[in-house]
């Protein structure tokens, strides 16, 4: 993505332009002048002879067409799924689509939360009509524009090909040789999607349009911006959460050759040298003497022992039906367990990163970021400029897995913090601001640390009759600015998805939420509460079944409704992996789970053994139903990659804390899966008819209850506690 | 001053000879292809050739690279086996984040050299020290064995 660094002033004022213009029409699709007329005649903007100029859409002379994603590309294939869903009612020839990141405006917002973000794998199904609609449009204004052109009736006109073609007369042409008259006309009213079944691209699978430049070295990452003149930055920030810093002193650091200088600000001590590695040596001959605060005090020990003490009382109610402690009581055999899980870091293989370029009246940031506004208005606030005035070029991220949606915009709000001390120091050159490994993965805002524990009866029958579960763990959503909508009644919704929206018909159920505070900044993971939650129902679900002697795929089916699109997913997936049937090697085990989360649903069957103690998976077998599917070869690699990060924290994940510090640093001590442990995978979708739903994350939860579910297949030992192979098994 | 080629191409830089490899070609020499993963040769995203062979620049000092051929992922498709090696990535489209792709693509290329029908175990070796936070290690192994099948068949 070459423009994000070429400075394209035209597009920008545009964008700027018709922002203030419109406000964002209702479906997105937007011609920047009044009554809609395009800005091809707006004699203040000369530049592009690219047409028509609308949000989304930019067709050039030559016929390529260039859309403009308003979804960050982290790898789950964004700039892939959303071009095919303009394409596909657009009649574009897909060998001429190119993508561009969007810039940041009101036009670009997500259709259900208001602002410019990617996250929640709410990519497709938020953008699911209004990408089509933006597409026809566009289709039935070239088509107009051509009868016009011709004289004919446009009822006479069909587009195809990237072409509009009167067949009556023979005559045909290309979008480009139409867009100026198209951009012209007036939007249409009335837009009709096509029937499912008219479907070209929609749902074939369809090669990423952004492999190429990831192979050959010229996607252009964060990390990979330059500017004249930029410095690269390294903060040194505190051991421990929450401290400050007391007093420094730089003297020796900037007797590095190559440094510039060295910076106050809120998080450390900033130091600015011509590149990394004079910053990196300079910043580790800082002397800083911190206040470090109460965060010193935390260790996971303690913290583990008043999460324990916390799980055996009452909490705020997430769910309650019928009389869960009488059921249990009532209940003909029971089981009772202790859950724990640890805070995970999200360890994006592209370090945090920002560059700011920052002016006496404007400030421009190129970053891999999930979450554009938010951004755009919190450095807007701290260098005192209106978010017009800041500008956010959204380059590739090298994964985000919700890292890079912060809600306090962290990483954003510290470069622009080093931007605006450099500064106020005189020193006016553009930063950028690199965090090692080791920073990054001692930045918090983890996936936070749980205990759970679980009371559960069974009746005579088998059949589950009582179920209590009490889950412990900081809110991610308390001090965001989304704790309004997502905290109620003390219950963070996110703290007990897939816990309190239990599938299985269970008469007595009660829910408990204990959201203990501390200085560790906490965060949306992929998959967010389910990356705990389907690992304990999904185990207990399991030790039931045992429990009633019953076959864990049978026992599942038995209990969830009939109407439930679980079953499907369950169905599918034992059918493919030969659950029950196939003839496994001597010393492995199939392990089942299913979960739901972003509406999709997701069963998983893994297939492990054990040698000297340590968990082996052969093969994983997963199937999805998330409604119709755009891409399925997408569909697939979401479904794969999402189980392997969620593979990767189930055996070997966990940060964990000591005198405040986080004992963890870089990937010998933080270890995601490497190729020799990988899995083989199969990925089957469930057909569906449905509108399309999440696929980024629904992958994740169901991997560490499948695996620890064939574990206890082999050894009959349950696993509680993640990561696995902090466990002895054998 | 050390010199060196860079794919193909004489480079010399003014830096201090114990400056990663990784550091001289990103920020001297802004070919930013090849990443930065953890500085500690522990993920494999920094991986460049020195004279054929796999690398990881992030903890090879430059003063290493001292009149040798150092070829990064924008040199690659310089050969014939590196051309392959991305035309099987691009036919099976590996990448998702892309971030550690060129490291992969990297030790991809080297293992072929060494070994142009790896078995494998010899895949296996070769490649676990690249991480991919996205999980596309059974892309990548697809794509090394159809590369190994393409490379065969010009043989």
């Amino acid at each position: 993505m070459n423009d994000m660094t070429v400075q394209d002033p035209s597009r920008r004022e545009f964008i700027k332009g018709s922002a203030a213009l419109m406000g964002g029409l209702v479906i997105g699709f937007y011609l920047p002048m009044k009554g809609n007329r395009a800005f091809a005649a707006e004699p203040s903007v000369q530049a592009p002879k690219i047409y028509p100029p609308n949000a989304f859409i930019r067709i050039a002379p030559d016929d390529g067409i260039t859309i403009l994603v308003n979804k960050s590309e982290m790898g789950q294939g964004v700039y892939t799924s959303l071009p095919m869903l303009v394409a596909e009612e657009l009649e574009a020839d897909w060998s001429r689509i190119r993508v561009e990141s969007a810039p940041v405006a009101a036009v670009y917002n997500h259709t259900a939360f208001g602002i410019q973000m990617t996250g929640g794998s709410t990519s497709v199904a938020s953008s699911w009509d209004q990408m089509r609609r933006v597409g026809a449009s566009a289709r039935m204004m070239l088509v107009r524009a051509a009868a016009l052109q011709w004289g004919v009736p446009q009822s006479e006109c069909r587009a195809e090909m990237g072409q509009v073609i009167h067949a009556k007369s023979g005559r045909r042409l290309g979008y480009g040789a139409l867009a100026d008259a198209a951009a012209k006309l007036p939007l249409p009213v009335n837009v009709e999607l096509k029937q499912p079944r008219d479907f070209k691209l929609i749902g074939k699978p369809t090669r990423r349009l952004d492999t190429p430049e990831k192979i050959d070295g010229t996607a252009q990452f964060g990390l990979d911006v330059h500017l004249p003149g930029m410095l690269t930055v390294l903060v040194a920030r505190s051991p421990v959460f929450g401290g400050k810093v007391k007093r420094y002193d730089a003297t020796e650091a900037i007797k590095v050759a190559g440094v510039q200088g060295a910076y106050q600000v809120p998080t450390g001590v900033a130091v600015a040298a011509n590149g990394f590695w004079p910053a990196k040596i300079a910043r580790d001959l800082l002397e800083i003497e911190w206040d470090e605060g109460p965060g010193a005090a935390l260790s996971t020990p303690k913290m583990r022992e008043e999460y324990l003490a916390l799980a055996k009382k009452p909490g705020a109610v997430a769910r309650k039906e019928g009389d869960a402690a009488q059921g249990i009581k009532d209940a003909h055999k029971t089981v009772s367990a202790e859950y724990e899980v640890p805070y995970l870091a999200h360890a994006t293989m592209e370090p945090l990163n920002v560059v700011v370029d920052l002016k006496h009246d404007r400030c421009e940031i190129w970053t891999g970021t999930q979450f554009q506004t938010v951004d755009r208005d919190m450095a807007a606030r701290v260098v005192g400029l209106k978010p017009e005035q800041v500008e956010i070029h959204t380059t590739f991220l090298g994964g985000g897995f919700g890292r890079r949606a912060n809600p306090q915009s962290d990483f954003v709000v510290e470069a622009v913090q080093v931007a605006r001390a450099m500064k106020a120091a005189n020193k006016t050159a553009p930063v950028k601001v690199v965090w090692t490994r080791e920073d990054d993965m001692r930045g918090g805002y983890y996936r936070p640390m749980w205990v759970d524990h679980i009371e559960a009866g069974i009746a005579k029958d088998g059949k589950p009759v009582a179920w209590k579960h009490t889950l412990v763990g900081q809110s991610i959503m308390e001090g965001s600015p989304f704790a309004a909508m997502m905290i109620k009644d003390g219950v963070d919704v996110t703290s007990v998805e897939g816990a309190a929206t239990l599938p299985y018909m269970i008469p007595n159920v009660r829910v408990d939420l204990h959201s203990p505070k501390h200085v560790v900044p906490v965060q949306w993971w992929r998959s967010v509460g389910h990356s705990h939650t389907a690992f304990i129902v999904e185990t207990m679900v399991d030790e039931l079944a045992h429990l009633a002697n019953r076959d864990p795929v049978a026992y599942r089916l038995d209990i969830l409704p009939a109407d439930s699109r679980y079953r499907g997913a369950l169905k599918l997936a034992a059918k493919k992996a030969g659950w029950g049937k196939k003839k496994l090697p001597k010393g492995h085990a199939h392990g089942v789970a299913v979960h739901k989360s972003f509406d999709s649903y997701v069963a998983q069957i893994a297939e492990v053994s054990l040698a000297n103690g340590k968990i082996r998976v052969h093969r994983v077998v997963a199937a999805v139903d998330c409604g119709m599917v755009v891409n399925p070869d997408g569909v697939r690699q979401q479904v794969e990659g999402g189980m392997v990060y969620g593979l990767s924290a189930a055996l070997h994940g966990a940060i964990t804390l000591e005198n405040g510090r986080v004992q963890q640093s870089n990937f010998d001590s933080y270890a995601p899966l490497r190729f020799s442990e990988m899995p083989e995978v199969e990925v089957h979708i469930v057909e569906s008819s449905e509108p399309p739903t999440g696929i980024g994350e629904p992958g994740t939860p169901p991997i560490a209850p499948a695996v620890a579910n064939a574990v206890y297949a082999l050894t009959g030992k349950r696993l509680r506690r993640m990561p696995f192979d902090r466990e002895a098994h054998v | 001053m050390i010199s060196f080629k860079i794919n193909g191409k004489d480079a010399k830089v003014d830096a201090d000879p114990s400056t990663p490899l990784l550091w001289v070609i990103r920020d001297h020499l802004q070919l930013t292809g090849t990443k930065y993963g953890c500085g500690m040769a522990q993920c494999g995203a920094c991986t460049v050739h020195l004279d054929g062979k796999a690398v990881r620049s992030c903890n090879t000092p430059v003063s290493a690279a001292s009149g040798k051929q150092v070829t990064t992922i924008e040199g690659l498709a310089g050969t014939a086996l590196g051309k392959t090696v991305q035309d099987a990535w691009l036919e099976v489209d590996v990448p998702q984040c892309g971030y550690c792709q060129s490291g992969q693509i990297m030790s991809a290329a080297a293992l072929l050299k060494e070994h142009p029908h790896p078995g494998e175990a010899q895949i296996s070796a070769a490649m676990d020290g690249n991480l991919c936070r996205c999980g596309t290690y059974n892309r990548i192994r697809s794509a090394i064995q159809m590369a190994a099948e393409m490379q065969g068949g010009t043989k």
